[in-house]
């Protein structure tokens, strides 16, 4: 089973890598952008049949691991 | 005294550290992360570095080592524990630091000496201090000191802040704050004091010939409260 995980910057912090790109776009010409937010995505493939314990285990590593819950906010991808 | 520095994958300060803490008097050991007992210590090192190539978080990895167990067991019980820079994450990832570390304001690693501001005395670490302004040095990429309101507030109540960014004569404002650290916080304690995280360097300031002789202070003056 395959479960993605998608962890971005919380709302309030300042992600100046996210800026940089949000400028680099509009200076190319994409210029109808409100705002980009750069994050990580994981692929993680358990040996877990079931969905809903592979998302909890996978929760839990988000919790212990994966994300720094100060500063990001993570979502498994249903 | 006894002291210990761990080395992990990746540190690159281990001996540098090692170099200072022997030169002012401690008994130094070091410790490799794959051990699981710390050997008897006044004071626990974790160096800077980039352990496991700052994979994930810069120290999310480190802080998860077999040596951590035992070294957040011994800071628990009121062991004195220091992290500088990559050690200083460490400490944040592993819990007994508040907090979170961001990637430098302007996205740049920086590599130099800057000024920083004892903020308290009242703790082992800079009691009779005969400073209270210090040249160090610093380098890293990920140096931005995060927190939340709350915690911000918290550590503030509680006296938490070490060390702050300044200039020459102490001024702390944003024109010293070299990288976008909240309040210009260069480095912090936990609430009971004895736990110290700073990005800065002091092993790179204790030798005139290469730099300076602000660590030197320190480090002097450390072994003396530890006595």
């Amino acid at each position: 089973m395959k479960v993605s995980v998608v962890i971005t910057l919380k709302k309030d912090v300042l992600d100046p890598q996210g800026k940089v790109i949000h400028q680099t776009l509009n200076g190319m010409g994409f210029d109808n952008i409100k705002e980009v937010r750069q994050g990580k995505y994981f692929e993680i493939i358990t040996k877990e049949d079931d969905k809903e314990k592979a998302e909890r285990k996978v929760e839990d590593m988000c919790i212990k691991l994966l994300t720094n819950l100060v500063i990001e906010d993570y979502k498994i991808i249903k | 005294m006894n002291s210990s520095v761990i080395t992990f994958p990746g540190s690159n300060c281990d001996r540098d550290m090692d170099v200072a803490l022997k030169k002012f008097g401690f008994n130094n050991k070091m410790v490799w992360h794959e051990n699981v007992d710390l050997p008897k210590s006044d004071l626990v090192v974790l160096p800077g570095g980039f352990s496991y190539g700052d994979y994930l978080r810069c120290g999310s990895m480190a802080s998860k080592s077999k040596i951590m167990r035992s070294v957040i067991n011994f800071a628990k019980d009121g062991g004195k524990v220091m992290g500088i820079c990559n050690g200083f994450q460490i400490l944040i990832e592993s819990g007994l630091l508040p907090g979170a570390m961001l990637r430098n304001k302007y996205l740049e690693f920086i590599c130099k000496n800057v000024f920083v501001k004892v903020n308290d005395k009242d703790n082992s670490y800079f009691k009779g201090l005969k400073k209270d302004i210090l040249e160090f040095h610093i380098a890293h990429n990920e140096g931005n000191y995060f927190c939340t309101s709350e915690q911000v507030k918290e550590i503030d109540d509680n006296n938490q802040i070490a060390l702050y960014y300044s200039d020459v004569n102490g001024n702390i404002d944003e024109n010293n704050n070299p990288n976008g650290s909240i309040k210009n916080i260069a480095g912090i304690f936990n609430k009971e004091k004895n736990v110290l995280g700073m990005m800065p360097h002091p092993e790179r300031m204790i030798d005139l010939l290469l730099s300076g002789e602000d660590g030197s202070i320190f480090f002097e003056n450390l072994i003396n409260n530890l006595k």
